[in-house]
Formats: structure tokens, sequence, C-alpha cells
């Protein structure tokens, strides 16, 4: 409706040492986004996008309050890692809070729905238990990052071509 | 907007023309807090407290060999820190672009059943 002008930007922030925040718009009511993060195998086609580098394997959401949810990356099975935890809090279409269980001190992660004039505010949060915990987190991702941005170059450039 | 939350502390510790010099100084070679003090005629309490601030903003690191303090430039955390910032800004963006995708083709889908329910 909006066009181009529509901010649809993807915004980060660091709120305190140990919380970040992720903010963007979609044009679409929130019935629509909250299936598409609810739902695995709508869940499976974004949350591991190709310029990411590490496919997303295998993926499975009991989305509600206590199920559990568990994904698993990699190229194939023997170098695959495994990510999963629980929902402590869901209220569908509005909010899902979950555990990050694989490391010794995980974040909790927020994700919030606002809809308004049939556009939805998600405001996603990791909230660390301490500083440390998030720098540990954050440990080694400069040097996962050249290869990352050497598949995205690849990428655009085939898109392009 | 994105919040880098170490910035501020290394404007605050631009901010003053000594802490500068030492940066500078550091950045031709190594030296020990007496060594700065000298060079910039203050007592060893006053170089403490610049170089104090340098080290709390992420600009300096330094290590303390016997008795002698060595100060070294160390601009690492602040650059890692927009790296990494950088770095899960375009993961989000990557992710929240394909998300676009699949809420479309949702939205779509739900237009065409509606058509076909409401004839």
């Amino acid at each position: 409706m909006d066009g181009p002008s529509m901010d649809r930007r993807t915004t980060t922030e660091r709120k305190s040492d140990r919380e970040l925040i992720v903010t963007r718009t979609f044009d679409a009511p929130v019935r629509i986004v909250f299936e598409a993060w609810s739902k695995p195998d709508l869940f499976m086609r974004w949350w591991a996008p190709k310029s990411m580098g590490v496919p997303l394997l295998s993926c499975e959401m009991d989305v509600r309050t206590g199920g559990k949810y568990r994904l698993e990356f990699g190229r194939d099975s023997s170098s695959s890692a495994a990510f999963f935890g629980k929902y402590l809090e869901v209220i569908p279409n509005s909010k899902i809070v979950w555990t990050n269980d694989e490391g010794e001190e995980g974040a909790v992660t927020t994700v919030t729905f606002d809809e308004q004039d049939g556009k939805t505010l998600v405001v996603f949060s990791e909230l660390y238990p301490s500083k440390e915990a998030l720098d540990e987190a954050f440990t080694g991702m400069e040097e996962v990052m050249p290869e990352q941005f050497e598949q995205l170059d690849e990428l655009l450039q085939s898109v392009g071509a | 907007m994105v919040q880098y939350a170490h910035l501020d502390d290394s404007f605050a510790a631009l901010s003053d023309p000594t802490r500068r010099g030492v940066l500078e100084q550091l950045g031709r070679d190594d030296a020990s807090i007496t060594e700065l003090a000298d060079k910039f005629h203050m007592t060893l309490t006053g170089m403490k407290k610049h170089v104090g601030i340098l080290e709390r903003a992420g600009l300096i690191t330094t290590q303390k060999v016997g008795r002698v303090r060595t100060c070294k430039l160390g601009m690492a955390r602040l650059e890692e820190e927009i790296a990494w910032i950088e770095w899960y800004r375009r993961i989000w963006d990557a992710r929240f672009t394909a998300l676009d995708e699949v809420v479309e083709e949702l939205k779509k889908k739900e237009k065409q059943d509606g058509r076909t329910k409401h004839g």
C-alpha cells in the first residue's frame, strides 16, 4: 500500500549488556505472521536462509506453553548441530517465549507480534543471564563471518547473472 | 536505530586531548604508564586515570609485568562489536526477507481461499 516508502528495515539494537533486540514490520495481519512462525514446515523455509550458509536439516516444534522444540542445522547428519529448548509462554497471535537449552547459559528469547492497520510489528529479543554469556555466544562469530559473506556474494552473483 | 553500548565510552575517552595524544603515542610504540606520564608532563596518578578511561572504553589494553604496566593500542573490542552486531543484523535481515516471502505466499493463498469460499 505504501510502496517502497514503507519502513520494512530490520533493526538491531544492543539494549543492554545482556539483551539484544531485533525489530521488523511485515505487511500482513498478525495471524499470517504468527502462522509462518509457529508451523514447522513454514518456519523451516525462512529460519535458515541460504545466505546463512548452514541449512536446517530438521525442525520439530510444539508451539504451546510447555511444549518443546528441536532444530538441527548442518550439511548432513554427521556434522549437524542441534538447538533445543521449551516454550515458556505461548499466546497465539501475540507472543512466544522460549528457552535455548543447548548452552550452559542459554538466552531466553521473546518474540511479540503487534498488529496495527493490517501490518504486524515483530519484536524479537534475546535476554542472556549475564554479559559474559552474551559475549560468549558471539565469540567466534567474526571468524564465521567472512565465509558466510562469501557465500552471500556467490548467491548474489548467481542471482544477478 | 543501532546502538553500540560501548560507543559512548569511546567518544568520552576521545574527547580529551591528552588521551588522544596517548593513543597517538601508543600508535607508534607500546609504553609504560611512567613513560607516558613523563612524555605528557603529568603525575603518575593523573596518567593512571587517563589510561583507566581509555582501557574501559576498549581503546587500549594494559598488561602488568613485574612492577611495570605496559599500555598498547587495543581497538579490537570496538571493531569486533560493530562487526558482530552488523553480522547479527544481516542474519536477521536475511531471515526476515525469507519470512516476507512466506508471508506473501500465505496472504495470496488466503485471498484465493476466500474467493473460492465466497464464490
